[in-house]
């Protein structure tokens, strides 16, 4: 997925350069470390370790957590918000079962620092609904029984639901290219192939040719 | 209408879709809770010198740490042989084998501590190949051997016979909910543990050993799992009795939490197999005799492996009547760790050797496999007893292949097919279409059995409970649909709840393809009982003897939520709520107990003969394959499939089994490979080395299709499981690939493939027979 990459920010790399100057000065040996640390001075001020205070807007609610500078946003979201539809399985990047959405983007929530989510939009799974009423991406993996295990589930629909917000009209590749990254041992992609496309028919204006 | 044969969504599909569904890791943590991990060996093979936690216990956060002294009862454990140690005591036999306990406040904590522990090991000498092992006789268990016929002489006196080495690779499970346990301290040393297992009945007990406490001190608990596959059939309990002991030393609650690396790095794996086989045809390729060894790749304690073994013997025939054959198998102890159950339990393994012959033996013959398989399928009233002395029945192989090859096209791709490789010079195509004829039931007759629990409440509402472990199969929705249906209640009515050791005891494992045939009629017998009572009760409420009518239990009927008596249904009818309260108050019982017994199912290991499975379930599958003849690389254009489900229970369900269970045998015979280090450590350890079918991998057309068989009437409601024999389907993949090799190979001679066929392997193979003489394509027939 083209924007999975597309984070911006700070991902843990970044974090390391922000905040373990010292730590990891042996990385570095072809760059000064006043360099970097001037870099440092223009770009962001150094945090932690320790917990900090930080305030992150998940599903349309701002809430306030201390965290370590080094926590993920799929462990804040887990571990400091309750909130446990996203799933860790690699923590690593290279599964997308932590999936969520940030201004609109799906990133892997186990790659993001939480840091670096906030005064952005975040948005989870247990955001797609608006309230009782499914979003038809879920409707659809009901209706085509597009899960089993159900543990890839979440990131999953969080990929194609963010699909169908940027193209009402998605042709199978479409599909295919939006859950690339999203491993499922239960094998239920041709179900969410088929779910994905019904429910590009079902939201308005999509005719979900394949 | 009744919810049986209804394709009705998954038990759990609303939780799933919106994160409400709650998994080990998703449950709150409790008042007072530690996180529990180990430290491992860091070497194959050794004896322990010493064991240093003294850093360890300095980490900030950390609670504790264990070692094997501190188990409070028994350290060694194990499903069939008791060879397993919990906490390693003198020898180390795998590396990251668990030595040391942690205990710690957070997870950082965790992590820190394991690295500061200091084990320190005489290495000894590891084993790590089956070739190693076998040279060095280290084994476990004894030999086994199935036989029938002349073997010897059919091999001598036949015109045409060869013989030949097959090398299978292992698989990862790879469930995506890594191994888990939350344990919950109770009074007077009991025990309530959470666990991600197809077994709560064997966590539970090896738990009350690794404490020492009895067996109804402990309660096991699975809601449901992210994926077992076989993973999470023994292998779950180290992990919640790990959980336990920390939790009874602390009387803390604990969760054990481990990474998907070290999960991958120290569980155990779908069993390699070293296949040496002889076999001897006829003209027409019809196989007389067929002798082959099977060692497997036990790692380093048996687990399940000698069940495993036997599973890969008895489907050595897969769908072909051999006359004469010789089974015989050896499981190999190596320095790994323990290989364990994976969907299809050997029966993959067993079935590839076969179907890599039948590709040999086409290929020598210049005759089209596919017809050297008709020619060696099991008749229907001839030719259809097996290697173990079991009749073949309600064989709907034959009907497969007439089917599938028509709906395929095969004929007119196979033309085309040929055509396409005799002109491109940058790429070969490929196909094959095989069989699968898997025998249902567990082969150790005792775990054929079941129990189910139904209460009703007095709104007329229904929970059930069985021993069946819900992991996405969908045990749970058809049982659902079956107590809806038998109590004549609608589907909402009924809820399932979380299988736990205290509801239902001596459970077998989930496993076996076997969750709903067995659960599912323990689940009716229960309602069957439960409606008998009722009947007796209805009729007198329903029939006073005015207007003639006396009550009659057998005009009872229970359907769409009323109990009414059919020789007047309009006016002598009730809700079944209203029956239930009714009941209630006059002191009915409302709860009952059912139990299923698989009839007829024995085979007797000594002899190696019987009638281990209660059926067959039949499928075929072909599949085309496009090979890159410059870099290996391969796609699967297509694939159709037809599978004989019986009259399936819930036809969504299945369907979504046989694609789930096709992909994963296609992972197994293409992209997962296993790559270990020379030191015995996992290399391909997380999703980035080690490759599952993703979404691209899909076959770009991909039919599947359900055999309507209405006279299978040994099972349940007519259906058939379909849990593991999809999954050896995925066999066509690799025989394609040996199918498209074979279009190049010189006149004579035979494509060799390891399995998996990854792209190193398809080119290794392409080079070889290039350089072994004729590059040039060869027309096939
Ligand atoms: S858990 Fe984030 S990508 Fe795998
Ligand atoms: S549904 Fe089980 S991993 Fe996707």
């Amino acid at each position: 997925m083209s924007n999975r990459t597309d984070r911006g920010g700070l991902s843990r790399r970044g974090f390391l350069k922000g905040a373990g100057v010292a730590a990891a000065t042996t990385a570095l040996l072809d760059r000064s470390v006043e360099a970097l640390a001037q870099e440092n001075k223009e770009s962001r001020s150094v945090v932690g370790p320790g917990a900090v205070a930080i305030t992150l807007k998940v599903n349309g609610q701002h809430k306030d957590f201390q965290i370590e500078p080094s926590a993920t946003l799929a462990e804040v979201l887990r571990v400091h918000a309750d909130m446990t539809g996203t799933k860790i399985v690699c923590d690593r990047g290279s599964c997308s079962a932590c999936t969520v959405w940030i201004d609109g983007k799906t990133v892997c929530s186990c790659m993001t620092l939480a840091m670096d989510a906030r005064g952005r939009e975040i948005k989870t799974i247990e955001g797609l609904a608006q309230g009782e009423h499914l979003h038809p991406v879920q409707e659809q993996f009901i209706e085509h029984d597009a899960m089993q295990c159900g543990f890839c589930t979440p990131g999953m629909i969080m990929s194609c639901a963010n699909l169908l917000e940027r193209n009402k009209q998605p042709t199978l590749d479409d599909v295919k290219q939006a859950c690339s990254g999203n491993l499922c041992r239960c094998g239920t992609y041709p179900r969410v192939f088929e779910a994905t496309l019904a429910a590009a028919k079902q939201m308005k204006g999509g005719n979900g040719n394949a | 209408m009744g919810a049986i044969g209804q394709n009705i969504p998954h038990d759990s599909a609303r939780g799933h879709v919106s994160g409400e569904s709650v998994f080990i890791d998703d449950m709150l943590p409790a008042r007072n809770e530690v996180f529990v991990d180990f430290a491992g060996s860091p070497v194959a093979h050794g004896e322990i010198v010493s064991i240093d936690t003294s850093e360890a216990i300095k980490v900030p956060g950390v609670v504790a740490v264990f070692t094997h002294p501190d188990v409070p009862g028994h350290n060694v454990f194990g499903p069939v042989v008791k060879d397993e140690e919990l906490l390693a005591a003198k020898e180390v036999v795998f590396v990251g084998q668990p030595v040391v306990l942690i205990a710690a406040e957070s997870r950082g904590a965790l992590c820190a501590a394991k690295k500061a522990v200091k084990i320190s090991v005489k290495a000894l000498s590891p084993i790590f190949t089956i070739d190693d092992a076998i040279a060095k006789d280290s084994f476990l268990g004894p030999p086994r051997k199935i036989e029938r016929g002349d073997v010897a002489g059919a091999l001598t006196s036949a015109k045409h016979s060869f013989q030949g080495t097959l090398v299978i690779g292992g698989q990862e499970q790879f469930y995506l909910e890594s191994q888990i346990a939350l344990a919950l301290p109770g009074e007077r040393g009991q025990m309530t543990v959470h666990s991600s297992t197809q077994h709560p009945t064997e966590c539970q007990s090896i738990i009350s050993e690794v404490l020492g406490v009895p067996f109804n001190h402990v309660t096991v608990i699975c809601k449901r799992m992210g994926g077992g596959f076989g993973g999470k059939e023994t292998q779950a309990a180290g992990p919640a009795a790990m959980a336990a002991m920390v939790a009874s030393k602390l009387r803390r609650p604990a969760r054990f939490f481990i990474s998907k690396d070290d999960d991958m790095r120290t569980t155990g794996k779908r069993h390699p197999f070293k296949m040496i086989y002889r076999v001897a045809h006829d003209d027409r390729g019809v196989i007389t005799a067929l002798d082959v060894q099977m060692f497997s790749d036990g790692g380093c304690t048996m687990d399940l492996s000698y069940s495993i073994l036997e599973r890969a013997m008895l489907h050595a025939d897969n769908a072909y009547f051999i006359p004469n054959i010789r089974i015989t198998g050896r499981v190999c102890k190596t320095n790994l760790p323990s290989n364990t159950a994976f969907r299809g339990f050997g029966g993959p393994q067993g079935v590839c050797n076969v179907e890599n012959i039948i590709e040999e033996i086409a290929a020598r013959l210049g005759i089209d496999a596919i017809e050297i398989r008709k020619r060696n399928l099991y008749g229907v009233d001839d030719r259809n007893t097996t290697p173990y002395g079991q009749i073949v029945r309600n064989n709907m192989l034959p009907k497969l292949f007439d089917e599938l090859p028509r709906s395929a096209e095969y004929q007119r791709r196979r033309a085309e097919i040929d055509q396409f490789n005799r002109t491109s010079k940058t790429q070969l195509r490929g196909m094959s279409l095989t069989p699968v004829k898997f025998g249902i039931s567990f082969t150790k007759k005792t775990l054929n059995q079941a129990n189910a629990l139904v209460n009703i409440y007095t709104d007329g509402t229904v929970m059930v409970s069985t021993g069946g472990t819900e992991m996405g199969q969908g045990v749970n929705t058809r049982v659902r649909q079956i107590v809806a249906d038998e109590l004549g209640i609608p589907y909402d009515s009924v809820i399932v709840t979380a299988t736990s050791t205290d509801k239902n005891n001596n459970t077998s494992p989930t496993a076996a393809s076997s969750g709903t045939d067995l659960n599912g009629a323990a689940a009716r017998d229960a309602c069957v009982k439960l409606r008998e009572r009722l009947a007796d009760y209805a009729a007198t409420q329903l029939c006073t003897g005015e207007g003639g009518l006396n009550g009659s239990p057998s005009s009872v009927v229970f359907r769409d939520g009323f109990v009414f008596d059919d020789r007047a249904p309009n006016d002598r009818r009730m809700r079944f709520a209203d029956l239930i309260c009714r009941a209630y108050i006059d002191r009915v019982n409302l709860g009952e107990r059912g139990f299923y017994a698989t009839p007829g199912v024995d085979f007797n290991r000594e002899t190696g003969q019987g009638h281990p499975f209660l059926y067959f379930t039949n499928g075929v599958a072909c599949s085309e394959v496009l090979i890159d003849r410059f870099t290996g690389e391969m796609r699967v254009a297509r694939v159709d499939l037809l599978m004989d489900a019986g009259q399936p229970i819930n036809p969504g369900i299945d369907r979504g089994q046989i694609t789930g269970g096709f992909i994963q045998g296609m992972g197994w015979v293409t992209t997962e490979e296993l790559k270990w280090s020379l030191n015995g450590e996992l290399w391909s350890h997380s999703p980035t080395t080690y490759k599952i079918p993703n979404i691209s991998d899909v076959p770009e057309i991909f039919n599947v299709e359900l055999l309507h068989n209405p006279d299978n009437a040994v099972s349940l409601y007519r259906s058939k499981a379909l849990g593991e024999p999809p999954l050896l389907l995925g066999v066509s993949v690799w025989t394609a690939v040996k199918n498209a090799l074979s279009y190049i190979a010189p006149a004579g001679e035979v494509a060799t493939l390891d399995l998996p066929a990854t792209p190193e392997q398809i080119l290794m193979s392409l080079t070889r027979l290039v350089r072994g003489g004729a590059s040039k394509v060869v027309a096939r027939r």
